[in-house]
């Protein structure tokens, strides 16, 4: 199929963009990477009147230590977070994740901030900012805002997001130099997206898990902060009864929905799995 | 004949497992068995293949069909008018104007007893049978405005119950096409005189049932058709994605009522067929009846979408399969039930029987059993059609076969490879009739098996899984026997009516500078063909491989005949190009005798040059040859008349097909806490005669091994109980990736057919035949410790935690 034609600008200025945006509104649409947009309109899924090319935003690009934020602008492409050593040190829960996204042409072309404005239930980025805690920098021509991820993701590819906002960048914690973190997901193929997959990230010592945050994937409309079987493992020690509580705990708060291949049950089954070797990760 | 050995830049360094094991060579040998690369590769690497998108004519007009969204539905309204008025459109018709110059066909073929189905047109008439049916068209001068018209078609539907399961539509309380009296196709039955009694007398019966999936081919380029009308010449030239040019001149020929002399179908480059380009879609129908209607050209590519809801599915089957067996592990008699659900119409003019009839013929094949039972029901449904695809009813057949061998081997406590082994019918039993009528010429199983075993260290990997699963690590192996239909005759579609022609030719020609010009009817999808036939041709010659051109896929230059399927390009047109190419050397000889005054029976054609025989002194360059007989024939004898093309054709006689014969071996890991598989090796020993070119060869198994490895694991398309696709991209129909699929060993054994000089049967699809069977054997083998087993392909993870009754 062909995409309907549209008008394409491509601003040289955010504030030129936001200018753009709030003039169009929803009859415009962001241009990022454009491996999920790109597609959609192929498909004719969508048929915004005007494409704002991002593109040339190269303040809305880059990965940078600021305090005890590490902050990731917009515009960076899934390959340079892989490859950051910045991102390694600070966020290694990211460059955990990464890989898992897609393949690399994919990666090259994809943006951090096109991931999370998408939002995906699938999608690596969004549960990883959850479980990291990151706070959602976006701006209008109104002025900026900071949003915490977790009220973010709204529904099912719905986001806090006004129609004339662009999202500049997130800002995530440095890691503790106690942090653990892993990313397991479970893919039929490497490279699409998870049926399900966990984000993990906690403090431990002393053979006790502290700040234990639980993101998962897939198994919502939303990426799900798993707060109970988080907090069957707080401050515990996190052995193979701490791990089976976490484990029950899941089915009282993940809502997964079938997908052509996968029942809500087994989906389920899928998390409690993942959730259990995550765990015992972070243990090891 | 020549010992040449290909030039230094076109033989690459032979790999270690080529270096081990030479192919076997018949009478002749030159270029036969050497891994020669192919001249289109690296035109195709370099972006400079030409496919029918990539042509652009002048005045060319582009095609899109409105295509019906329900599975089954009677057409209450459809204007078209407001469509006509948008920017760029020519014309919208719907199907009645298409008919009054597009005659419906009917996918019948008289040697399929009872097969029926009703007239299909090539846009649909009041009501439309399955989803994605096309019901109107519309010509604009871009794809891009005539999509945007579509959405400018009205169209008000009456939904009709719409007949989705198999069971449902063998039952018949819906009849889809109440003229036909009930849901069923095509319906056969089978029984050898003993085989109540051999089930009656046996010492073990076993019983399963196998469900497979529906798929479908995936080419890299999509259906696509450029009808190029001419009224002037009352002329239709066709630039088609197709693997039989011939057979579609014939159809274009007779359904749109233009001589067959004045249709011309061209193949340019064809990015992969797999038995999807074989069959008559109504769609590419409607664009040529539309190219004749409004006298320009017309081009419709189907994008992905279409090809998922329109190309040709396959494979949904449901079958009952038994066996019946003595205690020391003899093999008395196979018991089938097979169910196959075809979609609204049976594809023209292949018809979509010959699926399960294969499955009928082949069930139980590399085994010495005498008694046999069959039963097949083919059914209508409202769902995409299905048809003939790489390897039709083999991975159902050898999955079934397979599957219940290793069921009875469990149950007696018999190794599998020793249950194989104790009834593999035996290397000299040939020539061999298998009960349900087939007969093998000469297969290897025996020698076959114990190959494989030692390639893949089988007693090794046996003791390594033990040893594994003490650790809790589920490994399973998994052997699939297979025969494989190759080099069809007539017996296979020409009998039964249809005009496909099952024999090949090639016309070899020498050209004034002493290159040689290959034309064959064959056809290259991307497989290959091209480049066997320069070997064959310049061995048959006695030239360098780069002296050779070879021209496929153009009805108005070719010899007449089948085009690509059922394996069959390398045993029937690479015959016809060998002795094509002897023939030309014979002329070659001829007017070199006169030239030189020698005995032409001293004389051979090597390294492009006539030379004497006994010493190999040059005599005479091809390029020689060449000159005197295009420009100076007047030096030659009064009465010699130069004759330096030659043509001849081929086609199995003796053997209905030519059957081929090998064994796949497959080993997983199964984790059986997510039910995911892991693909850690595939072996395959095949029998395809004599090997032209080992690394084409092996990599039409290991591809066919990929196509059938995603058959097991990963497609299927999957349909809503309104008959509703549901998975229409390649985000969501998955299909193989590299990083999906395990190293592939292949090996061979050569069983030259004795039917033809070059000894060659076919072995495109033998990688796809026996891959799913096996994968299903060692997902099986993985998973027996735990009493749970999988019998539905895809095997998902979901299917394999059921199993393990873990959801
Ligand atoms: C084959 C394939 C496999 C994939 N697999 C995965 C996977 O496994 N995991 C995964 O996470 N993703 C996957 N993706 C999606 C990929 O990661 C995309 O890059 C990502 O979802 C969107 O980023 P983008 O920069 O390409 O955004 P675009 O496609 O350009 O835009 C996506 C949406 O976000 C909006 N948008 C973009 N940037 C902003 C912004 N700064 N502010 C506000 N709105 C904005 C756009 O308007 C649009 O609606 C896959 C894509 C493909 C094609």
């Amino acid at each position: 199929m062909k995409a309907s034609s549209f008008g394409y600008a491509r601003p040289e200025s955010l504030a030129e963009a936001l200018e753009l945006l709030a003039r169009h509104g929803e009859r415009a649409k962001l241009l990022a990477g454009g491996q999920s947009l790109i597609p959609s309109l192929n498909l004719r899924l969508s048929s915004p009147a005007l494409l704002i090319d991002l593109g040339n935003l190269s303040e809305l690009e880059g990965i940078a230590l600021q305090g005890k934020d590490l902050r990731i602008g917009a515009l960076t492409r899934h390959r340079a977070i892989e490859r950051s050593p910045v991102v390694a040190a600070h966020a290694p829960l990211l460059a955990q994740a990464a890989p898992h996204i897609a393949h690399v042409a994919i990666r090259n072309r994809g943006t951090f901030g096109g991931s999370l404005a998408m939002s995906d239930p699938a999608a690596e980025w969004p549960a990883c900012c959850l479980a990291l805690g990151a706070s959602i920098v976006v701006a209008s021509a109104r002025g900026e805002r900071r949003v915490q991820a977790e009220r973010f993701f709204k529904a099912l590819y719905a986001t806090d997001l006004a129609p004339d906002e662009i999202l500049v960048a997130a800002e995530i914690p440095a890691a503790a130099a106690d942090s653990r973190s892993v990313f397991l997901e479970l893919a039929r193929r490497r490279g699409d997206y998870a049926i399900v997959g966990v984000a993990a990230q906690a403090r431990r010592s002393k053979g006790r898990l502290q700040d234990v945050r639980l993101a998962f994937l897939g198994v919502a409309a939303v990426p799900l902060l798993a707060r109970r079987a988080m907090a069957a493992l707080e401050g515990g020690p996190c052995d193979a009864a701490a791990i089976a509580a976490a484990e029950r705990a899941l089915g009282d708060e993940l809502e997964p929905m079938a997908d052509l291949y996968h029942s809500a049950a087994t989906k389920l089954h899928l998390a409690r799995v993942l959730a259990g070797r995550a765990l015992a990760a972070l243990a090891a | 004949m020549n010992e040449r050995v290909a030039p230094e830049r076109l033989a690459p360094e032979p790999r270690a497992e080529e270096r081990k094991a030479p192919p076997a060579q018949t009478a002749a040998t030159g270029y036969i068995g050497a891994s020669v690369p192919r001249a289109n590769a690296k035109r195709l690497l370099e972006g400079r293949g030409c496919y029918v998108d990539d042509l652009k004519l002048p005045r060319l007009a582009h095609v899109v069909f409105f295509r019906s969204p329900h599975a089954h539905a009677r057409i209450r309204k459809l204007d078209l008018s407001r469509a006509r008025t948008q920017p760029g459109v020519l014309a919208a018709f719907d199907g009645r104007a298409i008919a009054e110059y597009c005659s419906p066909w009917v996918g019948v073929l008289g040697h399929l007893k009872g097969i029926k189905s009703p007239p299909q047109h090539a846009v649909a008439i009041e009501r439309a049978c399955s989803q994605g049916e096309a019901v109107a068209a519309i010509v604009a001068e871009t794809r891009a405005q005539a999509e945007d018209a579509l959405q400018h078609v009205e169209a008000e539907w009456e939904e009709l119950p719409a007949v989705t399961g198999m069971e449902e539509a063998l039952a018949g309380r819906t009849v889809i096409h109440p003229e036909l009296g009930d849901n069923i196709c095509f319906r056969r039955e089978l029984a050898t005189e003993g085989v109540e009694q051999a089930f009656a007398a046996a010492d073990l019966v076993v019983e399963e049932t196998f469900g497979f999936g529906r798929h479908t081919g995936v080419t890299l380029e999509g259906r696509s058709i450029l009808a190029d009308y001419n009224a002037a010449e009352h002329s239709l030239t066709v630039y088609q994605a197709t693997q039989a040019p011939h057979m579609m001149q014939d159809i274009f020929s007779r359904h749109l009522g233009i001589p067959e002399a004045n249709v011309r179908v061209i193949c340019k480059d064809v990015g992969g067929s797999f038995g999807i380009k074989v069959h008559v879609y109504p769609d590419e129908m409607a664009t040529a009846a539309i190219s004749v209607m409004l006298r320009r050209p017309v081009k419709f590519a189907a994008d992905r979408l279409e090809s998922f809801l329109t190309d040709i599915h396959a494979r949904e089957h449901k079958a009952k399969v038994r066996l019946a067996c003595t205690r020391d592990g003899r093999i008395l008699a196979f018991d089938l039930d097979d169910l196959t659900a075809i979609g609204p119409y049976s594809v023209y003019p292949r018809t979509s029987g010959i699926e399960g009839n294969q499955v009928v013929n082949l069930t139980g094949g590399p085994y010495r059993h005498q008694e046999y039972r069959a039963r097949l029901n083919v059914v209508f449904t409202n769902k995409n059609v299905t048809c003939q695809y790489r390897a039709v009813g083999h991975p159902v057949a050898v999955a079934l076969t397979e599957g219940i061998v290793d069921v009875a081997a469990a149950k007696l406590g018999l190794d599998p490879a020793e249950f194989r082994r104790r009834n593999l019918i035996p290397d000299d039993a040939y020539p061999y009739t298998f009960p349900s009528g087939i007969k093998f010429e000469k297969l290897s199983h025996h020698q076959c098996l114990d190959k494989l075993l030692a390639l893949m260290d089988y007693a090794g990997l046996r003791a390594e899984q033990a040893q594994l699963r003490t650790r809790g690590v589920y490994r399973g192996i998994g052997l699939a026997a297979m025969i494989e239909v190759t080099n069809p005759s007539p017996a296979f579609y020409g009998v039964g009516g249809a005009r496909i022609s099952a024999q090949d030719g090639a016309t070899v020609r020498l050209e004034p500078s002493g290159m040689v010009t290959c034309l064959s009817s064959v056809t290259e999808q991307g497989q290959g063909t091209d480049g066997i036939f320069a070997q064959i041709c310049a061995t048959a010659v006695g030239v360098s491989v780069d002296q050779v051109r070879v021209i496929t896929g153009d009805t108005g230059v070719t010899p007449y005949g089948g085009g690509t399927w059922a394996s069959r390009g390398a045993g029937i047109g690479g015959e016809a190009v060998l002795q094509a190419g002897k023939a030309l050397k014979s002329n070659i000889l001829d007017l070199a005798a006169a030239v030189l005054g020698a005995d032409k029976a001293t004389l051979e054609v090597r390294d492009n040059a006539v030379c004497d025989k006994a010493t190999g002194e040059s005599k005479l360059p091809l390029a020689e040859v060449g000159r005197i007989g295009y420009f100076r024939p007047d030096t030659l004898p009064l009465k010699f008349q130069a004759e330096l093309s030659a043509t001849r054709h081929y086609t199995p006689r003796e053997y209905a097909f030519t059957f081929t014969n090998g064994i796949q071996a497959s080993l997983v890991e199964v984790d059986t806490d997510t039910g995911f598989v892991r693909l850690l090796k595939h072996w395959c020993v095949e029998d395809c005669g004599t090997v032209i070119n080992p690394l084409l060869v092996d990599e039409q198994i290991r591809g066919g091994i990929v196509q059938g490895i995603g058959a097991a694991m990963l497609e299927e398309c999957l349909y809503s109980a309104e008959g509703q696709l549901l998975n229409g991209s390649l985000a969501d129909y998955l299909v193989p990736m590299t990083g999906d699929v395990p190293d592939i060993e292949v090996a061979h054994v050569c069983t030259p057919t004795r039917q033809s000089e070059l000894g060659a049967k076919g072995v495109g699809e033998a990688g796809t035949a026996g891959a799913p069977g096996a994968v299903m054997n060692a997902i099986n083998d993985a998973l027996a410790p735990l009493g749970a087993r999988v019998t539905d392909q895809p095997f998902t993870p979901e299917r394999i935690l059921k199993a393990l009754k873990k959801v």
